[in-house]
């Protein structure tokens, strides 16, 4: 498996966030997730405007083989989603880093503390290797 | 740890991704469910199917025995190499496998079973087989590989001895002949053309890279599974199990009910539930909304009452969800199913959804 993006912060939980410019964040799941789910082949996206609770169900992916949740790594409230994950839900597998992004979320303060670095990510996927 | 196949060092040289099925440690794909889906259809792929169960049968009264024993009946195999799909049943009419039967010989057959039911299956068939004097025996010391798509006998042709590569390829379909200490048979369980081999286990690995640099994929049980799907063949444990009847398993076209005096186990609640207007349905289903159907969903028949998804998923070939379902009797051809506290659009279709690579409704 590839290195991890050393710009994302990381959960528990397998998704990934990157701050942007504007001060959103993006907000996707990491290629480990996406290679234990298989290939993607449904995304259920949230509304624009909903707001999403810090630890809350924000999407589910479906893959062949099941369905997933995916939780917002920070509370906030959705300003864009990836629609073109609708007709093509494998860019998640392609490029779960890029193309593959899930949700855009408009936030107050991130509370680091829940989130981990790419060092400590790393290590979580070293542990489960074991 | 679970069982290992002939082939298991295989599929982990093969980057397989390996989970346990019924006590066995076996590939669930090998980077790509869908890729090796597709390779079926349109191309050919190789399973391990080692898991599942031959057993062979033999004995003066062995045709009689499985005139008994199962609900399809032997007496149609009229000449040797002929298959027979059918249920075995319990004395409720429930299901204890669904298994193939070869007629290998006037005293000879060999059967085909699940991997998960082995223990149950093999005792069952044992208790009934003595009272026919019928040899059981288990031949686990055997390898089986299904090599299945467009492509599938002509690329692993070359792996078959030449003195019995004539006799392999020209094999009807549902039929199969022993080449040498191989036995291969034009059967599979993905709605394509193809074979499955029976072999030494010893000899399994050979095979396997030869189909492999022949260009043949090696395909894990994900795609075994939405290709199964795709091709509305039942899969025991999901579709059917012993609570319920080949009759509410859309599996009535396996029971022979000529000659009435044949006593197959099963028969009479089977008969009973025959006369029974309000039997469910076992209905094909075309998700039209967006969405994934998934095995134990809830149907909904507006006005009529409610069914469950027995085997639910996507199809790669059609690119919608598609699922079989045990549903309420009646005439209707719409149904919701409930995704995650939603109702979604349905509509009933005729199966297979695919077969021989092409789509078979309407989509």
């Amino acid at each position: 498996m590839s290195e991890l993006p050393g710009d994302l912060l990381y959960t528990n939980d397998h998704e990934w966030l990157r701050r942007e410019s504007d001060g959103s964040v993006t907000v996707g799941i990491t290629e480990h997730a996406a290679t234990a789910l298989g290939d993607l082949v449904y995304v259920e996206l949230p509304e624009v405007g909903q707001d999403v609770d810090a630890g809350g169900d924000m999407a589910v992916v479906e893959s062949v083989k099941a369905a997933s949740d995916v939780y917002a790594p920070v509370g906030g409230n959705v300003s864009a989603v990836n629609e073109e994950l609708a007709d093509e839900p494998e860019k998640i597998n392609a490029d779960p880093y890029g193309d593959g992004w899930i949700v855009r979320l408009t936030v107050g303060d991130i509370d680091e503390g829940e989130l981990m670095s790419p060092d400590a990510y790393q290590q979580l996927l070293d542990e489960l290797d074991d | 740890m679970g069982s290992k196949t002939p082939l298991y060092d295989k599929h982990v040289e093969a980057g397989a991704r390996i989970v346990d099925f019924g006590g066995w440690d076996m590939p669930l794909h090998y980077g790509s469910q869908k890729e090796e889906h597709h390779a079926v259809r349109q191309d050919a792929g190789v399973f391990d199917v080692s898991h599942m169960t031959v057993v062979d049968l033999s004995g003066e009264r062995v045709r009689e025995f499985l005139q008994h024993l199962v609900a399809n009946d032997v007496a149609k195999l009229k000449e040797h190499g002929r298959a027979l799909y059918t249920c075995m049943l319990n004395p409720d009419g429930g299901v204890i496998d669904d298994l193939i039967i070869y007629f290998v010989g006037d005293e000879d057959y060999r059967l085909v079973v699940n991997a998960a039911t082995r223990e149950k299956d093999l005792a069952w068939i044992r208790k009934q087989a003595e009272d026919f004097g019928v040899s059981v025996v288990e031949r686990a010391e055997l390898a089986m590989m299904a090599v299945q798509g467009p492509k599938a006998r002509e690329l692993a042709a070359p792996c078959i001895a030449a003195e019995h590569r004539d006799a392999t390829l020209a094999l009807k379909p549902f039929t199969g002949t022993f080449a040498g200490e191989w036995f291969v048979a034009r059967t599979g369980y993905t709605g394509e053309d193809g074979w499955e081999l029976v072999l030494p286990a010893a000899e399994a690995p050979v095979v396997w890279d030869r189909l492999l640099a022949a260009g043949v994929v090696p395909c894990g049980l994900g795609a075994r599974d939405t290709l199964r799907l795709e091709a509305a063949m039942n899969l025991y444990g999901s579709d059917m199990d012993e609570t319920i009847s080949p009759l509410e398993a859309g599996l009535g076209w396996t029971v022979a009910w000529e000659p009435g005096d044949r006593d197959f186990i099963g028969r009479a609640p089977l008969e009973k539930q025959r006369e029974d207007t309000d039997i469910r349905r076992f209905v094909g289903l075309l998700l039209e909304d967006k969405g994934v159907l998934r095995n134990h969903m809830k149907v909904v028949v507006d006005g009529v009452g409610e069914g469950e998804i027995t085997s639910g998923g996507f199809s790669p070939t059609i690119g919608r969800s598609i699922a079989l379902a045990r549903v309420p009797a009646g005439e209707y051809d719409r149904a919701q199913v409930e995704v995650r506290g939603k109702l979604l659009n349905a509509r009933i279709v005729k199966t297979p959804f695919v077969r021989n690579g092409e789509i078979r409704i309407d989509v």
